[in-house]
C-alpha cells in the first residue's frame, strides 16, 4: 500500500529530491521556501543516499554550485524565492549557454524588489521569457498541489537531462506553505560514476586517455560557430514545444467560457468554475502545467469554441500575453489578478467572469 | 650542423605531455603560459590527468582548457570557487583547482573566494595577480598599486578616488579553512621551481582533505603595463614584490 | 672546467620571441634570431652553444613551453 504523508509543499520537494536520487542541493535561505533546505539538512541524506546538501553564501554562489555539479553530470538542484531567483539569473543564463541540466525551484513571493513574503505569480515573465541575457528557455513546471510539488522534482530532472535544458518548478508561497496529503515517489538510487560517464559523455568527469578533454563552457568567439550552437539549441526548444506540453482540463468539454490559470490561482479558479456551473453557466478551466512549453495549441483550439477567456493570475497580467498570442484575436481574453501577496477568493473570480459575459 | 648532445637519451627538460600542442594565445612573455606549463607538469607528475577537473576563469586565461589537457568547467566572472566547491564535494576523489586573476578573485568574486576558503573546501585556488585587467584592455584591478597607471586610472591609482590595493592573500591566510597560503612568482627560473613546488603541495593538500590551498602568483602583464616582457619582469620585482612580498603566509 | 655540457632545442613555431629565456640564462648562451617564424616572431637560438651547461633555466621560464633541454656529463 502506498504510504500517505501530510506535508508542506516545500517539505515534499525536499523529500522527493532525496528519493529521486538527486546528487546535490545548494541553496540560500529565503522566505517562503526555507523549509526545503531545512528539511534536507534535518534528513541528512549524505548519510543515506550520499546526496550533498550545502548552504551557500548567496544565491549567486548557489546557482554556480549547481553549475559546477551539473558540469560533472550530477543531478543537482537549488531553490529560492523571487528576489533570490533574480540574483540567480546570471547563472541561469550561463547554465543554458553551457546546456547543463539541473533543477531550480522558485517558490514565488510578491515583488518587485523585496516586495512581500506572501504568495505571488509575478515571476511568470522572468521564468518563461528568460530572466537573464541571451536566447534561452527553461522548462517551467507549475505545480498546483503538494502532490505535484513532489512529483515534479523527478519530472523536472528527467526532462532537464533529456534535453540538456535547466528545469524550473515555478511554485508560490501558498503551495510551498500549505499542507496536504501526498504520496512520495519511490526511492531511486543515485547514478554511479560509470552510469554518469555513459549517459553524460559531455561531462567533466576527468579525462581518460581515449578522449579529448571535455570543456563545459558557454563561450565561443567564432560567430559562425556561436550561431550554430544557438541554432542547435533553438531546434531542441522546438522539439520540447512539440512533445512536452502538459496541461489539465476541468469541465472544458462544453464550456462557453474558459478560465486559464496555473498553480495556486488554478485551485481557486476551480472553485469558481464549480460555483458558476451550479448557476448554470458553462465554464471550464484549462490549467497549464508546463508554462514553457506553453499549451498554445489547445488554447487556440478552444478559441474556436468558447465566447471568451479569462486568465486568473496572482500578478498584473503576465500569462495573458501568451494566451492572447495563442488566441490570436479570435475571442476576447481578459485578466483577473491580485497583487501584493493577496490571493483572490473564488467569488471575485466568479464576478470577474460574469462581467465579461 | 646537428649538435650531438641533442639526443633523446640526454633530455633533461621538455614541456609536459599534459600541456597541449596548441600555441597559446597569450602575449609574448605572459606569466599565464609559465603557470599553465607548471600546472600541467604537476598534474603529469602526480599522475592525475584523468582525475583532474579545472575551473577556468574569465579574462585572458579563459582559454586555459585549450592548453592544459584536462576536463574543465568554464566559470562566470568570480564564481570559480563556487563551482569548485560543488565539483569537489560531488567528486571527492578528483583533483579540483580554480585558476583566477585578480579582478576575478579579489573584485567580482571576493565573496565566493572568502567563503570557499572559510569552508575549507578541498580545492586549490591558483591566483594570478598582475595588478591589471588584461583581457578587457588594461583597466584598474583591485590589486593595482598606488600610483600605477591603467586605462581607468590613467593618472595613476589615487587612493582618494580608487581606494587602496586589496592585499587579499593575507586575509585568506587568516581564515580557519585554509591550510596553505603562499605567494610566489615566475619571473626567474628559481621562482618557477618554487611556484611549481607550491602548486604540487597545494594539490596534494586538496587530495588528503587538509582544506583550501591558495597559491598566489605575482605576475606580469607586459601588454597591460606597456613594457617589454623582460622589462615587465624587472618592474614587477621592483614594484609589485614590494607591495606583495613572496613567501609562505600559512602552512599548517 | 665545466663538468657538464648542455644544449637546447627551440620549437621555432611556438616561440614568440619574448626574450625571457635570454634574461634567465646564466651563461649568456641565447640570442634572438635575425629572421622570423611564420607568425612573424623572432625566435630564441643558441648563439653561444659551447657555453650551455644544460641548467634548463630557459626551459623552466619559457611561457610557451618551446624549449627542450639536453645535458651530458663530460
Amino acid at each position: 500500500m502506498e504510504e500517505v504523508s501530510l506535508l508542506k509543499g516545500n517539505e515534499a520537494i525536499a523529500l522527493a529530491a532525496i528519493r529521486c536520487g538527486a546528487d546535490g542541493y545548494f541553496g540560500y535561505p529565503i522566505t517562503p521556501q526555507s523549509e526545503i533546505m531545512e528539511t534536507l539538512m534535518a534528513q541528512k541524506p549524505w548519510e543515506t543516499t550520499g546526496m550533498t546538501v550545502l548552504q551557500a553564501e548567496s544565491e549567486v554562489a548557489s546557482i554556480y554550485m549547481v553549475f559546477g555539479g551539473a558540469s560533472t553530470g550530477k543531478k543537482v538542484m537549488t531553490s529560492s524565492s523571487s528576489p533570490g531567483v533574480s540574483l540567480m539569473q546570471e547563472g541561469v543564463s550561463f547554465l543554458c549557454g553551457a546546456d547543463l541540466p539541473c533543477l531550480i525551484v522558485n517558490v514565488m513571493r510578491g515583488g518587485p524588489g523585496l516586495g512581500t513574503i506572501q504568495p505571488s505569480q509575478s515571476d511568470y515573465f522572468q521564468s518563461t521569457k528568460g530572466g537573464g541575457h541571451g536566447d534561452y528557455k527553461l522548462i517551467v513546471l507549475a505545480p498546483a498541489s503538494v502532490q505535484e510539488m513532489a512529483d515534479f522534482v523527478d519530472l523536472g530532472f528527467t526532462l532537464s537531462s533529456k534535453y540538456r535544458i535547466p528545469s524550473m518548478i515555478l511554485s508560490d508561497g501558498a503551495i510551498g506553505q500549505m499542507m496536504e496529503k501526498v504520496v512520495l515517489p519511490p526511492f531511486k538510487p543515485r547514478q554511479t560514476a560509470e552510469e554518469i560517464i555513459k549517459q553524460c559523455p559531455w561531462a567533466a568527469t576527468g579525462k581518460p586517455a581515449n578522449r579529448k578533454n571535455n570543456i563545459i563552457s558557454s563561450l565561443e568567439l567564432d560567430p559562425s560557430k556561436m550561431e550554430k550552437k544557438n541554432v542547435e539549441r533553438q531546434e531542441r526548444y522546438r522539439i520540447v514545444e512539440a512533445t512536452e506540453v502538459r496541461y489539465d482540463e476541468y469541465m472544458c468539454e462544453d464550456a462557453d467560457y474558459l478560465i486559464i490559470a496555473f498553480g495556486s490561482a488554478a485551485r481557486i479558479s476551480q472553485n469558481a468554475v464549480e460555483i458558476l456551473r451550479e448557476e448554470g453557466i458553462k465554464v471550464g478551466m484549462l490549467r497549464p502545467i508546463t508554462l514553457w512549453p506553453f499549451p498554445s495549441k489547445v488554447i487556440s483550439k478552444y478559441a474556436e469554441k468558447v465566447k471568451s477567456m479569462l486568465t486568473v493570475e496572482l500578478n498584473a497580467g503576465q500569462m495573458i500575453e501568451d494566451v492572447k498570442l495563442a488566441v490570436n484575436g479570435k475571442v476576447p481574453v481578459l485578466h483577473y489578478g491580485r497583487m501584493g501577496g493577496i490571493v483572490p477568493n473564488p467569488e471575485e473570480i466568479v464576478d470577474a467572469l460574469k462581467k465579461q459575459m | 650542423m646537428s649538435n650531438p648532445i641533442i639526443n633523446p637519451k640526454n633530455l633533461v627538460y621538455e614541456k609536459s605531455s599534459v600541456l597541449l600542442d596548441n600555441t597559446m594565445h597569450y602575449c609574448p612573455g605572459c606569466s599565464h603560459g609559465t603557470v599553465h606549463r607548471i600546472v600541467a607538469e604537476v598534474i603529469e607528475e602526480m599522475n592525475m590527468q584523468d582525475k583532474t577537473i579545472g575551473c577556468a576563469p574569465v579574462g585572458c586565461a579563459v582559454f586555459i582548457y585549450n592548453y592544459i589537457n584536462v576536463d574543465f568547467a568554464e566559470c562566470a566572472h568570480g564564481r570559480a570557487p563556487a563551482l569548485a566547491t560543488a565539483i569537489k564535494r560531488l567528486n571527492p576523489d578528483h583533483l579540483v583547482f580554480t585558476y583566477q586573476g585578480d579582478g576575478d578573485l579579489a573584485a567580482i568574486g571576493t565573496g565566493e573566494t572568502i567563503h570557499a576558503c572559510n569552508r575549507g573546501e578541498n580545492i586549490t585556488i591558483i591566483f594570478i595577480n598582475n595588478g591589471i585587467y588584461g583581457m578587457t584592455g588594461g583597466q584598474m584591478a583591485p590589486t593595482t598599486l598606488v600610483g600605477m597607471k591603467s586605462s581607468t586610472c590613467p593618472y595613476g591609482r589615487d587612493v582618494q578616488l580608487n581606494g587602496y590595493p586589496l592585499n587579499i592573500t593575507p586575509l585568506l591566510a587568516q581564515l580557519e579553512g585554509t591550510c596553505y597560503v603562499t605567494r610566489q612568482s615566475v619571473h626567474t627560473a628559481n621562482n618557477v621551481k618554487k611556484t611549481k613546488k607550491a602548486i604540487r603541495k597545494a594539490f596534494e593538500n586538496s587530495m588528503v582533505g587538509k582544506g583550501t590551498s591558495v597559491v598566489e602568483v605575482v605576475s606580469s602583464c607586459n601588454s597591460g603595463w606597456k613594457m617589454s616582457p623582460v622589462k615587465a619582469n624587472t618592474w614587477m620585482e621592483e614594484n609589485m614584490l614590494k607591495a606583495y612580498p613572496l613567501g609562505d603566509l600559512k602552512d599548517k | 672546467m665545466a663538468k657538464v655540457k648542455g644544449a637546447i632545442e627551440v620549437d621555432i613555431e611556438r616561440c614568440k620571441g619574448c626574450e625571457v629565456c635570454i634574461s634567465a640564462c646564466p651563461s649568456n648562451v641565447l640570442a634572438m634570431s635575425k629572421g622570423v617564424n611564420t607568425k612573424g616572431y623572432p625566435y630564441s637560438y643558441m648563439l653561444n652553444p659551447d657555453a650551455c651547461i644544460g641548467c634548463a633555466s630557459c626551459g623552466y621560464i619559457c611561457p610557451d613551453g618551446c624549449i627542450r633541454v639536453y645535458k651530458i656529463k663530460i
